[in-house]
């Protein structure tokens, strides 16, 4: 009797242990389908919100008319072939291509220096940008003696680059911790930011104004060979990046953790802060300083994907393609007839939509 | 079957050295060896100098294995900061070094991992919202999916509940009996290394002071050089040696 207790007792806890086993594997299941539905919608809200980004401007189109531009452009008119494809294309698709790859770079900043505050922006990559376009606009000065109609895009890299280079470099003493890096990024956004108002002391009050407009981040800048520059280190960047796809996952369970599993983090860092520093600063030395997309667009693909870099990664893109583009939708309808520089209503609207996410999910997103 | 062996291993950090000439007998597969000795002994270090985190003099012999990464390690720190679920983050371990996608056996492997520390339940819960012991269950099970054929583990039950801590040992020593698993141990409970292990090396200042038997390197006399206790084996009604503490010395 007692011993077919015991074996009864036995099979229960068998089958309970494998039905909590079948349980784990059909969530991950379900949790796969619903991040890859997720990123559908994602693609196709992105999808509707470039047809509204360029159905809008002084001449307005419907929808429909859009869409056949898009796939059909013999059958409409010339006029509209002309505005929709030469004018309104480059800068719609300049807004998803800034916008993912800002966020794609803030996503893996915050990654691989475990901080929720690291992006272009804090760690004074954006803010070094603006101070090489500063030195062209007020002063003129190339900083490197090329192209002269791109001096602002070429200066605004070239120090960008020198930025992320400066603090990689300081990283790699001996002693400097991920919270050191960021303290490092926040000195650059002051340093910096003392140096542009220097430049805008001693210079004249036109290109005070110009260095004021750029640094508010204007898609109007845009340009097919700029779009195409910007798309080709952004379609290079993500295989690259999706390859480290787990290690980049396992960086946010700490440095231990990670290294347990066979992850060299030192390295990684250097790789991804190399690969991301370029994403970024070839996305603001063409489109000026866009805020926040680089911090709000990865959180909001963590609030709705988590941290699975097989969906963050793509997920953080496409969050911020689509915050820039339906940004880009409100800058030209608040005031008709205007278009408000996009960096003003990234903050402006992204900001408390931002906050709102964050207040109301039920779970810590960080 | 895989084999271990240290010869003269030291480790420094900088140029504060940590362990000195660490030598040792060939461990083998089916044994758990327990690693012994106060706080700031160097057992950690000795964890990193083996998985080859830390370079330093001396050679680290494996021999016997052809797999890539044969040694599996679960650290100290449990890091749970990630949004991640328990599911999740025990795959994440699994598919370092492999594609991106998930084939049906490396799940397989994560519900054998989950299962064999019970905590398949756990499957569903965030990482984040798990108790200490909990997520130092998650840390075995991230070890374990590896498949490593030498498992290192440091410190595992420092957070674990009495019936947990001689669940997670007995399913060590089940993972040593039935695959032939060579583990390592970092342990305090020297009542638990006398009982689970086969073997055991006593740490202190970065040197091994001694290393074979467990209940030749568990003796009064060292307990009493190491730890500055006083203390007393006995064997118990089951004839299995105890270890009975009088006073801090």
């Amino acid at each position: 009797m007692t011993t077919d207790t015991q074996v009864s007792e036995t099979k229960v806890s068998e089958t309970e242990v494998s039905e909590h086993v079948s349980q784990g594997r059909a969530f991950y299941h379900s949790q796969v389908f619903r991040r890859q539905m997720i990123l559908v919608a994602l693609v196709l809200a992105l999808f509707f919100s470039l047809c509204v980004d360029l159905a809008l401007g002084p001449a307005r189109y419907s929808l429909g008319e859009v869409v056949a531009a898009l796939f059909t452009p013999d059958n409409v008119s010339q006029q509209a072939r002309v505005i929709l494809w030469e004018i309104r294309m480059p800068v719609a698709l300049m807004a998803l291509v800034v916008g993912a790859s800002l966020s794609v770079a803030g996503a893996q900043m915050q990654t691989i220096l475990s901080n929720p505050l690291a992006s272009p922006f804090t760690l004074g990559i954006s803010a070094g940008a603006s101070f090489g376009a500063a030195l062209g606009l007020a002063f003129g000065v190339a900083i490197v003696p090329a192209a002269i109609e791109f001096v602002v895009p070429i200066n605004a890299f070239v120090m960008a680059m020198f930025t992320a280079f400066l603090i990689h470099a300081l990283s790699l003493k001996r002693g400097v911790t991920v919270e050191t890096i960021v303290l490092l990024g926040i000195a650059m956004v002051f340093i910096f930011n003392s140096l542009m108002a220097l430049i805008q002391f001693f210079a004249s009050q036109e290109a005070v104004s110009a260095v004021v407009f750029w640094t508010m981040g204007s898609l109007t800048k845009a340009t097919w060979p700029k779009f195409w520059i910007a798309l080709s280190i952004l379609a290079l960047s993500m295989p690259l990046l999706a390859r480290h796809g787990w290690a980049l996952t396992a960086m946010r369970l700490g440095d231990a953790k990670a290294e347990s599993m066979g992850v060299n983090p030192r390295a990684l860092r250097l790789e991804v802060l190399v690969l991301v520093s370029l994403l970024a600063a070839i996305a603001v030395a063409f489109v000026g300083t866009i805020g926040f997309i680089g911090l709000v667009g990865p959180h909001i693909a963590r609030i709705l994907l988590g941290e699975d870099q097989r969906f963050f990664l793509p997920g953080s893109a496409l969050c911020g393609a689509l915050i820039l583009s339906v940004g880009s939708v409100i800058s030209k309808i608040i005031i008709p007839g205007t278009i408000i520089p996009i960096g003003i209503i990234t903050s402006l609207v992204g900001i408390p939509f931002f906050l709102f996410l964050v207040l109301n999910h039920k779970k810590a997103s960080w | 079957m895989v084999t271990l062996q240290l010869n003269r291993v030291s480790a420094r950090y900088g140029r504060q050295p940590i362990l000195e000439g660490i030598t040792t007998p060939c461990f083998q597969g089916g044994q758990i060896v327990a690693l012994l000795g106060p706080n700031a002994a160097g057992k950690s270090t000795l964890f990193r100098r083996i998985l080859g985190l830390l370079k330093g003099e001396g050679e680290v012999i494996i021999s016997g294995t052809s797999a890539e990464r044969p040694v599996g390690y679960m650290p100290q720190d449990t890091g749970a900061k990630a949004v991640l679920t328990v599911y999740e983050s025990v795959l994440l371990a699994r598919m370092q070094g492999r594609g991106l996608k998930v084939q049906p056996e490396d799940l397989a492997q994560v519900d054998r991992a989950l299962e064999e520390l019970s905590i398949a339940a756990l499957g569903e819960r965030d990482i984040g919202d798990l108790s200490g012991g909990q997520r130092q269950l998650v840390s075995a099970a991230q070890a374990l999916v590896q498949e490593p054929e030498i498992l290192m583990l440091d410190e595992p039950t420092s957070a674990l509940d009495l019936n947990r801590q001689i669940s997670l040992l007995t399913v060590l020593r089940r993972l040593a009996d039935e695959r032939q698993m060579l583990i390592l141990v970092a342990l305090h409970d020297l009542g638990h290394a006398l009982r689970f292990a086969d073997a055991a090396m006593l740490l202190e200042n970065g040197r091994l002071i001694a290393c074979g038997p467990t209940a030749e390197v568990i003796t009064p006399s060292l307990l009493r050089q190491v730890y500055q206790v006083a203390a007393r084996i006995e064997p118990c009604s089951k004839g299995q040696p105890q270890l009975i503490v009088e006073a801090a010395i």
